[in-house]
């Protein structure tokens, strides 16, 4: 079994310290503008939380029927925590065993959690824009309200603009790192041979 | 033919004096005056200006360069607007020793200092007719505490400030006898005096204490400054009246060639306080304070007050010789130049705290007046403006050496240098000027820029508006050697004086919302599932809670007739800019307006049976006109059980069986 070379293996402390930014920062953000909020309005979605003007948009939501957002409605916020860390033991334990198998699973595994989160994401997204209250005192036909997964959408008299936060962008950048390194890996032993 | 040019020639002469008119007040603006004024949609202006609102008694609140009325803040008037006064929370904001006062006259205004500059934590107002200091928070703009002021027959000279907000005074205007006591209105010479009020502001909380009061002979106290920088810890106040009539003061006030500004060394009274000098005096007064977390006014009777008396404590009072009945009497940036107005005087004099102090060390004294010694009018003075015009009332200062003097009778601004004692410049005003203000005009650092003049007459500034007009306010640019009038701008009550500040040092300060998790009011309803309604005897408490766009409960049975019910309306809110209203049909009081996570409480007593509906009044929502409920009001001593609740919680029709 191969080991792997000098900059394959810190690049898995690097992709530790990206991760444990998840604690520090927000995840993601959902900016809202409207003429009646000029300073517009934010909703930070962190590892464990979602944070900042979460009270005002679930005020507002009532009116078209959306359901309220609740830190406790999600148990992503346990899952998803669980896993990371899971993860980062899982790359200690990569660092320590030095092998370039483990380095591929390591990524393989970071690739379904990546994945797994975006649809999650895009699943609760889904969900809470359309599953509306039908007795709703605002009901526009044909009109759901679903929020973009990244990028900008005008939802009624609200423009919606969806992006990672920092510890989101660390968090793609990990993934760019593991499989930039994983090719890099395998192009290494190739050479070898 | 030559008869006829003759005649062309006379018509000629006619049609010409036709526009031989005296100078027309409209021509007066030229040059750019609109772009000095224009704050474009959407911008801030530069000043925040808080001005008196006279007999209207309260602070209104505009926007200098562009003269916006941004807000009115209710101090010594109910306002039933936002229910102030009103409202059970507010009324105790008004208890005074003569009970619920709604009204009262307001002069005058001092913005908090530190350092002899605006810090903009609170601005403190006076109330002339009941004597009162009220004590309003920048950050709320709203009047937080209330003193009532004893031994005072009118509080005018008030409440004007020190350099670091140790002390705002309140002195008399019309002196009267301590006590309460009944004597014969003749005997003013033996039983009269003037009290001026030494206030302790506490530096954290902003709460007054009436530290001491020096009794001084009867006379009228009329305006007052602190000194500042050299002469911090003396107080000066403008006197009239030291004739000691008590009838026909328009005449018989106006006999001495000179009255007084009495210089208070505070700082020696202090020590006197301190050294036990004082007497402990019963008496009775009202302190009422506002508590922002209950969102609730308490009223508490004090008992006691200290009196310290100047002829017997020496060295704490002296007078200074002023011509004619003055009436501003205000202190320079430097502090070293004290400015007496005499209403009826020709000329201006300025005295020096130098020179003063110099006088008062080598006894440079003309005699006693009531055992308090008068200092020799020549040994203060720095020198007098000559002919600066007619009626000087008040003046302020632009921190570059000029003072600016408002003239009532001759109904302009004169600009005037402080060393030389010179005439520089003079505007009218339309019409006759009372106070006028520089924004940090009574600071040690103004900034300039701007005068405004308050006017005591309006006539033809407006559209008219039947006899009753508006009072006229007049914004002039001083930065260039010549004034220059750039606005006009309506204001309400009668202002007298007004402070204006940087807007930024309160603009980031102001409170947008209560956090509701602080909200300690006994009557809350922390969320809706929190509302009831209790019945305790004929009172009725209903918790009620308003968020867009209902209130809970929004169906009430089982109240009767002549019960006395208590809304508690919570607001719910905790976003900016989202007050609701709250009114029932009926009520007797006002209505109440509330803010994001404050509680309020409006007392409404049904004389008759029947549906009454309630309803928000401020416009919160798309659905803001759904949010509405009924009480249904039954006759006393009906079986109409207490029920209420909102949607599928609401009462329901019992089915019959």
């Amino acid at each position: 079994m191969k080991k792997l070379t000098a900059p394959g293996r810190y690049s898995v402390l690097l992709v530790i310290i990206f991760l444990a930014t998840l604690w520090f920062f927000p995840m993601w953000r959902i900016d809202l503008k409207a003429p009646q909020y000029p300073g517009g309005l934010t909703m930070t979605i962190w590892i464990n939380d979602v944070k900042d003007d979460v009270d005002v948009i679930n005020g507002l939501n009532h009116y078209i029927g959306m359901k309220t957002i609740h830190k406790e409605d999600f148990k992503e916020f346990v899952y998803l925590p669980a896993t990371i860390i899971s993860f980062i033991v899982l790359g200690i334990l990569v660092f320590f065993w030095n092998r370039k198998t483990g380095y591929y699973i390591w990524t393989g595994i970071f690739t379904a959690i990546g994945l797994m989160s975006f649809y999650d994401f895009y699943k609760w997204e889904y969900d809470y824009g359309h599953n509306l209250d039908p007795t709703a005192p605002i009901q526009v036909p044909g009109m759901s309200y679903q929020p973009p997964l990244i990028g900008y959408k005008k939802l009624l008299n609200f423009e919606v603009l969806s992006q990672p936060h920092v510890a989101g962008w660390l968090f793609i950048l990990s993934g760019v790192v593991l499989v930039s390194i994983t090719f890099y890996e395998w192009k290494q032993s190739k050479k070898m041979v | 033919m030559k008869h006829y040019k003759l005649m062309l020639c006379a018509l000629g002469a006619v049609i010409a004096g036709q526009s031989c008119k005296m100078k027309d007040t409209g021509t007066v603006v030229q040059g750019d005056a609109a772009s000095k004024v224009y704050v474009a949609p959407g911008k801030y202006d530069e000043f925040y200006n808080f001005v008196s609102g006279g007999f209207s008694g309260q602070v209104s609140v505009y926007g200098i360069p562009s003269g916006r009325l941004l807000k009115v803040i209710p101090v010594f008037s109910v306002n039933p607007e936002n229910g102030y006064g009103f409202s059970e929370e507010t009324k105790p904001m008004l208890n005074t020793t003569a009970g619920f006062v709604p009204w009262d006259d307001e002069h005058h205004l001092a913005l908090s200092q530190t350092n002899g500059e605006h810090d903009g934590r609170w601005i403190f107002a006076n109330a002339n007719n009941t004597p009162r200091v009220a004590r309003i928070n920048l950050g709320t703009f709203k009047t937080d505490e209330i003193l009532e002021i004893p031994n005072s027959g009118g509080n005018h000279s008030s409440p004007f400030i020190t350099e670091n907000t140790e002390y705002v005074v309140a002195g008399t205007r019309f002196s009267v006898p301590l006590g309460e006591a009944d004597v014969p209105i003749s005997s003013f010479k033996e039983n009269f005096k003037s009290v001026a009020s030494f206030i302790n502001v506490d530096q954290g909380t902003g709460n007054m204490k009436i530290a001491f009061q020096i009794a001084l002979p009867g006379m009228s106290l009329d305006l007052s400054r602190a000194g500042k920088g050299p002469s911090h810890g003396w107080f000066f106040f403008s006197t009239y009246n030291t004739e000691q009539a008590n009838t026909l003061l328009e005449v018989n006030a106006s006999q001495k060639d000179k009255d007084f500004i009495v210089a208070v060394n505070w700082k020696k009274a202090e020590e006197y306080v301190k050294a036990g000098k004082g007497t402990k005096m019963k008496t009775r007064y009202y302190h009422n304070k506002w508590n922002e977390e209950t969102h609730s006014a308490t009223s508490e009777l004090e008992q006691e007050v200290l009196v310290l008396d100047p002829a017997e404590l020496k060295d704490m009072v002296y007078m200074i010789p002023c011509p004619k009945s003055p009436h501003g009497c205000d202190v320079d940036p430097s502090g070293e130049y004290i400015v007496g107005s005499g209403k009826l005087a020709a000329l201006i004099p300025v005295f020096s705290f130098n020179k003063l102090m110099k006088a008062i060390n080598d006894k440079t004294f003309e005699g006693e007046y009531q055992g308090i010694p008068v200092v020799k009018y020549e040994a203060a003075l720095h020198g007098e403006v000559q002919k600066p015009g007619l009626g000087p009332l008040h003046t302020e200062f632009d921190g570059k050496g000029n003072a600016y003097t408002s003239f009532f009778l001759s109904s302009e601004v004169v600009k005037w240098s402080i060393k030389d004692v010179k005439v520089l410049d003079r505007v009218p005003t339309y019409y006759s000027i009372g106070h006028l203000c520089v924004p940090g005009g009574d600071t040690r650092k103004p900034y300039g820029k701007y005068v405004i003049a308050y006017n005591k007459i309006t006539k033809d500034r407006y559209l008219p508006t039947g006899p009753e007009l508006a009072q006229s306010a007049q914004l002039y640019d001083i930065s260039g050697d010549k004034m220059q009038l750039i606005l006009d701008f309506p204001t309400i009550g009668e202002p007298h004086y007004a402070q204006a500040i940087d807007a930024k040092v309160i603009k980031d300060r102001s409170v947008k919302i209560f956090d509701i998790n602080k909200n300690k009011h006994q009557y809350v309803a922390m969320g809706e599932k929190e509302t009831k309604v209790v019945r305790n005897g004929n009172r009725v408490d209903i918790y009620m809670t308003a968020i867009r766009s209902h209130l809970t409960p929004d169906n009430i049975e089982g109240v009767f007739v002549g019960d006395e019910v208590y809304f508690h309306i919570t607001n719910l809110e905790q976003d900016w800019d989202v007050p609701h209203g709250f009114a029932i049909k009926h009520a007797a009081n006002a209505e109440l307006l509330i803010m994001p996570g404050e509680t309020s409480t409006l007392k409404f007593v049904p004389d008759r049976t029947g549906i009454y509906p309630f309803y928000c009044t401020d416009f919160c929502s798309a659905l803001h006109q759904e949010m509405q409920g009924y009480l249904r009001v039954s006759p006393k001593g009906s079986n109409v059980p207490l029920k209420y609740g909102i949607g599928d919680t609401a009462p329901k029709a019992v089915a019959a069986k």
